[in-house]
């Protein structure tokens, strides 16, 4: 084991080539490039034994890759924002294709205005491309997922393709010390990549065919949900015995800090729940009984631990940093539905950093002590509240 | 924690200078975060890097607003850019110049001004050219004289790992820097 | 708490980019040797940025008589973003590449 000092994205392109993938087809874009460059150098230097190809869009790219984990091989690539949006056609096929293709996303903001920022709308864009969803709190958690992504991923009962989500710049152009696990350590975690089918010309096959309505589409699909759903059990336990072979702690779906007496759980996902445990414990320390709660799970959602969780407190405030134009953001909205008949305790929505505005700690201390008014009271004045807009002084000094 | 912030102009090596100095503190086995401001550079243009010290793991994932150290690669920012905004009380300001640390406080309108000719060292140990020193280096063995934070044979050591070529140059510009920088009366 | 929102429904840049200097963000600046340049206009065409314009043929000095009706060329600084490929490209050379920190409070 090394200790380096890399970004979020060396960390992706380490945590690639300890994985041992096959090929690697990307496309550049800010602010995932370094994540590519990186891997080509390895390649170009012999330290990574992989093909690359240099393909002319993120559609071609993920159409590669597909193409080539069809053919029995390991693959990986990156993309962020517009070149998620590109592969989407892509994505869907990939996992109605049950290719466990492993994949970094550099969150970033959508188009127009255009931002290279942090903002979380391109990936829940695809909450509903089948794909397995983690998302990071820091470069070390970037490398680990990557490889425990993949175990998660090829085993023949699952094999969805999956996202592991880092924030633009926060992460992936941020220096932080990482530990990096040895390669033999690695291989013998992950072993060799075996194939639950392949296409093989000794055995002939089409892959993707026709089905008509009555024939087993539906069917189908409800294996891919079956699949999402058994993914839970393995995720517990490729994230156990990671934790125990590699000597960290993640917790597998929800990392829940001072959350046992709290009045009020700020729900997050990514680098905002890194920042808001330093909050936490400096409420805290002025007698004010909070907790945060990340989700690293989107897909597939952990229903029993966010239900389990809420019995805990008096209330829960969902943080997205996106939206959707409906009943709030995506979050938020599923939050809500998952805890349907299972909890009383008020539930509100915040909307904050989109476009990569920074979250301080000043702003999240304004958004709990939002939250602590709300369990008081009991009641949800504005179910949403979009936090820091300019001229709202609520959320400022 | 510590928050450092290094203003250079792109091309100076900022953002090299807030990794290199994470490094040696990482050497001595600190948390560290280095970042530069999020945003697309270009040379001659302002650039804003930082870098995070702590003795324990580093939660904060925001921009720095108020650092203890703010360290200038080159003066002629000073007229361009605010470079003491948010500065902690007590904060230390290192400037690459030839100009007094009493000088430069006064046109800073600020005390605790420490002062090298980072230039100078730069170009005596041929680093870069006549015209485009690389002063990167040299700088952070001012700022562990100054900020006491690290020591400078650490600094030197991730020097000598970081950079692509003239090591040695570079490792001892930074010697130079802690031995001749001027902390005026303070 | 009124919320301070932008006039347009998108982001609409209304400042011409003719208003947007870039030649802040040159490293070399390109010269042209005006006793070498033979007029050819090959800088003109290659310049990337348009940043090369004609100028009257008593602006700047001739080689050669037979040259000296033909137009001349100006570079603008104030777009150049000092790439290079003029000089690269000019056929005699007559560009050299000279460190803009040189003249930095010159003009």
């Amino acid at each position: 084991m090394m200790k380096m000092i890399l970004t979020g994205n060396e960390s992706a392109a380490w945590g690639a080539r300890l994985s041992r993938p096959k090929v690697v087809a990307a496309y550049p874009i800010t602010p995932q490039t370094s994540i590519i460059e990186t891997i080509a150098s390895f390649i170009a230097n012999g330290e990574m034994d992989a093909r690359y190809i240099r393909v002319e869009s993120e559609h071609s790219a993920m159409a590669a890759c597909i193409a080539a984990q069809n053919t029995g091989v390991r693959t990986y690539t990156a993309t962020s924002a517009h070149g998620l949006a590109l592969m989407h056609e892509v994505l869907m096929w990939a996992s109605g294709a049950r290719l466990p293709i492993v994949m970094s996303v550099v969150n970033r903001a959508m188009a127009p205005p255009w931002s290279v920022w942090t903002d979380q709308l391109d990936t829940m864009a695809e909450r509903d491309s089948g794909w397995i969803q983690v998302y990071t709190q820091n470069n070390q958690e970037v490398l680990d997922s990557i490889i425990m992504s993949y175990k998660i991923a090829e085993k023949h009962h699952i094999l969805l393709p999956t996202m592991v989500i880092e924030d633009a710049f926060i992460l992936s152009h941020t220096s932080e010390g990482v530990d990096v696990p040895d390669q033999s350590e690695v291989d013998e975690f992950l072993g060799e990549y075996d194939p639950a089918f392949k296409l093989d010309p000794d055995e002939p096959a089409g892959f993707g065919s026709l089905i008509m309505p009555e024939g087993p589409y539906m069917e189908f699909r409800y294996k891919m949900a079956l699949a999402m759903e058994d993914a839970k059990k393995e995720i517990a336990s490729v994230v156990k015995e990671y934790n125990e072979r590699f000597n960290r702690n993640y917790e597998p779906f929800i990392e829940e800090y001072r959350t046992e007496d709290a009045d009020a759980i700020m729900f997050v996902l990514g680098t905002i729940g890194s920042t808001a445990k330093d909050v936490v414990d400096e409420m805290r320390k002025e007698g004010h009984n909070v907790g945060v709660a990340r989700l690293r799970y989107f897909r597939p959602f952990p229903m029993e631990e966010l239900r389990k969780m809420a019995k805990k407190t008096n209330m829960i405030g969902v943080v997205d940093r996106s939206y959707s134009f409906g009943p709030g953001a995506d979050l938020f909205a599923e939050t809500k539905s998952v805890l349907y008949n299972h909890t009383d305790i008020p539930i509100k929505g915040y909307v904050m950093g989109l476009g990569g505005r920074d979250i301080t700690p000043k702003i999240l201390k304004k958004v709990y002590m939002d939250m602590l008014k709300t369990a008081e009271s009991e009641y949800v004045e504005n179910e949403v509240e979009w936090v820091g807009l300019h001229g709202d002084e609520r959320w400022s000094e | 924690m510590i928050e450092i912030r290094f203003h250079g102009r792109g091309g100076q090596g900022s953002v090299i200078a807030s990794k290199i100095l994470a490094k040696a503190f990482f050497m001595e086995g600190k948390y560290v975060s280095a970042f530069p401001y999020y945003g697309v550079e270009r040379r001659g243009a302002p650039v804003t890097a930082f870098t995070r010290m702590d003795d324990k793991p580093i939660r904060a994932k925001y921009q720095i607003y108020e650092p203890n150290y703010v360290i200038v690669l080159d003066p002629s920012l000073i007229d361009a850019v605010d470079v003491l905004k948010g500065i902690r009380e007590g904060g230390y300001v290192i400037v690459n110049t030839v100009k007094s640390p009493m000088e430069m406080a006064e046109k800073l309108n600020y005390e605790r001004v420490a002062t090298v000719d980072a230039t100078s060292i730069a170009i005596k140990h041929r680093l870069g050219s006549q015209a485009a020193p690389i002063v990167n280096t040299a700088i952070l063995g001012a700022f562990a004289r100054v900020s006491g934070t690290v020591k400078i044979e650490t600094v030197m050591d991730a020097i000598r790992q970081a950079a692509p070529a003239k090591q040695e140059e570079n490792a001892m510009a930074a010697k130079d820097a802690y031995e001749s920088v001027n902390m005026g009366g303070d | 708490m009124p919320i301070v929102l932008p006039d347009d429904p998108t982001a609409i840049a209304k400042v011409p980019s003719t208003e947007n200097k870039t030649g802040g963000w040159r490293t070399f600046r390109p010269v042209i040797h005006y006793e070498k340049c033979i007029r050819c206009y090959i800088c003109w065409k290659f310049c990337p940025d348009a940043a090369i314009h004609f100028a009257k043929p008593e602006a700047h000095e001739s080689p050669k008589e037979a040259l000296a009706k033909f137009d001349t060329v100006e570079i603008n600084y104030d777009f150049c973003k000092g790439c290079g490929i003029c000089a690269n490209e000019c056929p005699v050379k007559a560009i050299e590449l000279v460190l803009e920190e040189n003249f930095r409070g010159d003009e």
